[in-house]
């Protein structure tokens, strides 16, 4: 009984680490989002909040629906496989209302340097130019066809 | 471009991690340090270091408190870290630091300290007025028994505590050791070695920190410096920074010897980008020099006034190696690129959120919050408030 007096003190401190440990469980119970943990480590209401996020990329699918010669242009050249939109950024309003939105016109001195300045890291096989000394600040489209960039013998296609 | 060489991958060209998080191993290291010291005297029953005991515990408590914040700082966002709480990630060492920090803060540290004090605040919660004595009445619990047979309840519970907290000092800076030791992808950090490493040079700073502290803080009170506790501490400091050192230079011979594909790279940086702070700072100034310092003591015959003062010049190189060692790891591990084909610099801002003035601040902080501590609890045996007369006993 006496032992249980002269501990008294660390009751209390058990009581004060009690009390912290419940206000934390009631803080969690009102921060922690209802559907945490539903699919993983983070917030199962996040995916729906994202899926109703508008859309700003169409899709080269939009895209081909209507600029057809673009397409033919396209698919025998090293840009095939490289979305409309991976250029000539989102257009979803432009697929939209294309008669009032209207994309802009790209510099191509400027995009085309993006993926194709030359640097260690790439692979050896992927084009790549030092774009002062190849170009000298030209626009790339003076001698290559974005569409299709390789040069043929009878100049750009 | 300027200060890179060679070819750097683009997200290495600029330093992730900064000054702050050369301080932060550094703060937690004497922390554990400080720590253990004062389990010496606790577990190990060694008298001699018994004046630096609460001092130890008190240092202890005051950087651990300044620790995250560096962290907080780095991040930005301090209110996020609480989610760490909320929403514990198991599988990710830095989310459940949290968790270790707040049982080394919480369940080792307060507790210790709260226990060991309990006389002095009940004492002084009786003794003193105004605003001071409400905060001793709020520490006392609001119990204020201190028989006999209490204290020693306490003495026994304090025991067990600091039995819990050797283990719980090494868990916390093995921990940081840990979390640069598994990362697999730089060679500068990845080695098991890499948490004994940063125990004992937690070690070595915090016994060294409480050295320092302990001969300046009684010099300050112009109080004679007990020179059976800081010879024994300095023998300690000389043995663990053998360890240390040996350590070190394992790791750095297997390097050697193993040579990797990653080892001509940073063989390279420490010749050149890293031979100021890791060759001359952190291993012949900080590291020799106070080992050969403090084993002058212990095989030469030197008056007291003497070893004082190598005393304090080994502690202070110590911790300057210690930062050294830190800054090396740290910056060091962010200055090579991965491909082993190049180097950053590390440009450090001055008046920045993460720059050097912020750094400034953040280490001399602990000692403010120290001397609040010094204020408010006593830490000098002779300073033991006498209990007001037998009404207070119960």
């Amino acid at each position: 009984m006496n032992a249980f007096k002269d501990a008294g003190h660390l009751f209390r401190l058990a009581g004060v680490f009690l009390a912290g440990i419940l206000l934390f469980l009631v803080i969690r119970e009102f921060l922690v989002p209802k559907s945490f943990g539903e699919y993983g480590h983070y917030r199962g209401a996040a995916l729906a909040e994202i899926a109703a996020r508008p859309l700003h990329y169409a899709g080269h699918d939009t895209c081909e629906t209507c600029h057809a010669d673009v397409l033919e242009k396209k698919k025998d050249g090293k840009h095939a496989h490289v979305n409309c939109e991976t250029c000539h950024g989102a257009l979803a309003n432009h697929a939209d209302d294309p008669a009032s939105v209207t994309p802009q016109k790209l510099d191509t001195a400027v995009l085309c340097v993006r993926c194709h300045e030359a640097n260690a890291a790439k692979p050896r096989g992927f084009p790549q130019v030092v774009s002062a000394d190849h170009s000298n600040g030209l626009a790339c489209d003076t001698c290559h066809q974005p569409h299709s960039p390789a040069i043929t013998a009878g100049g750009a296609k | 471009m300027q200060g890179v060489e060679g070819f750097m991958y683009p997200n290495e060209v600029e330093l992730q991690w900064s000054v702050l998080i050369v301080l932060y191993p550094f703060l937690t290291g004497l922390v554990a340090g400080a720590f253990i010291l004062a389990s010496l005297e606790r577990v190990f029953n060694v008298e001699a270091v018994k004046p630096t005991y609460r001092l130890a515990l008190l240092t202890a408590l005051a950087f651990l408190l300044v620790a995250p914040l560096p962290l907080q700082l780095h991040l930005g966002h301090p209110e996020r870290s609480f989610e760490m709480y909320l929403t514990p990630h198991s599988t990710s060492a830095m989310a459940m630091f949290g968790f270790v920090y707040l049982w080394y803060l919480m369940a080792v540290l307060v507790l210790e300290i709260w226990l060991d004090y309990r006389r002095d605040i009940v004492v002084l919660s009786q003794t003193t007025t105004g605003l001071t004595r409400l905060i001793y009445r709020a520490l006392t619990l609001g119990s204020s028994n201190i028989s006999e047979h209490a204290l020693h309840i306490d003495d026994r519970v304090g025991w067990v505590i600091t039995l819990i907290g050797i283990p719980s000092a090494f868990l916390l800076h093995g921990y940081v050791g840990f979390i640069f030791g598994s990362i697999k992808a730089n060679p500068w950090w990845s080695t098991p070695l890499m948490p004994v490493v940063f125990i004992f040079s937690a070690m070595v700073s915090g016994i060294a920190a409480v050295m320092l502290l302990y001969m300046l803080l009684t010099w300050l009170r112009k109080q004679t410096i007990d020179m059976r506790c800081v010879d024994t501490i300095a023998q300690y400091l000389f043995y663990t920074f053998l360890i240390d050192f040996t350590l070190e230079m394992l790791d750095l011979i297997h390097r050697i010897y193993e040579s990797d594909e990653s080892f001509r790279s940073l063989d390279f940086m420490v010749h050149t980008k890293l031979y100021v702070s890791h060759i001359l700072v952190q291993i012949i100034l900080g590291t020799i020099t106070p080992i050969l310092l403090l084993a002058s003591t212990q095989v030469l015959k030197i008056s007291d006034m003497a070893r004082k003062r190598i005393y304090a010049t080994a502690g202070c190189l110590t911790m300057i190696g210690i930062f050294a060692m830190r800054w090396n790891v740290v910056i060091g591990g962010q200055l090579f690129s991965k491909s082993f084909l190049g180097y950053t610099t590390y440009k450090m801002g001055l008046v920045t959120r993460e720059g050097l003035l912020t750094a400034i601040v953040l280490t001399l902080l602990p000692l403010v919050i120290l001397w609040g501590l010094v204020k408010l609890l006593p830490p000098w045996p002779e300073k033991s408030p006498a209990v007001p007369g037998a009404s207070a006993a119960h």
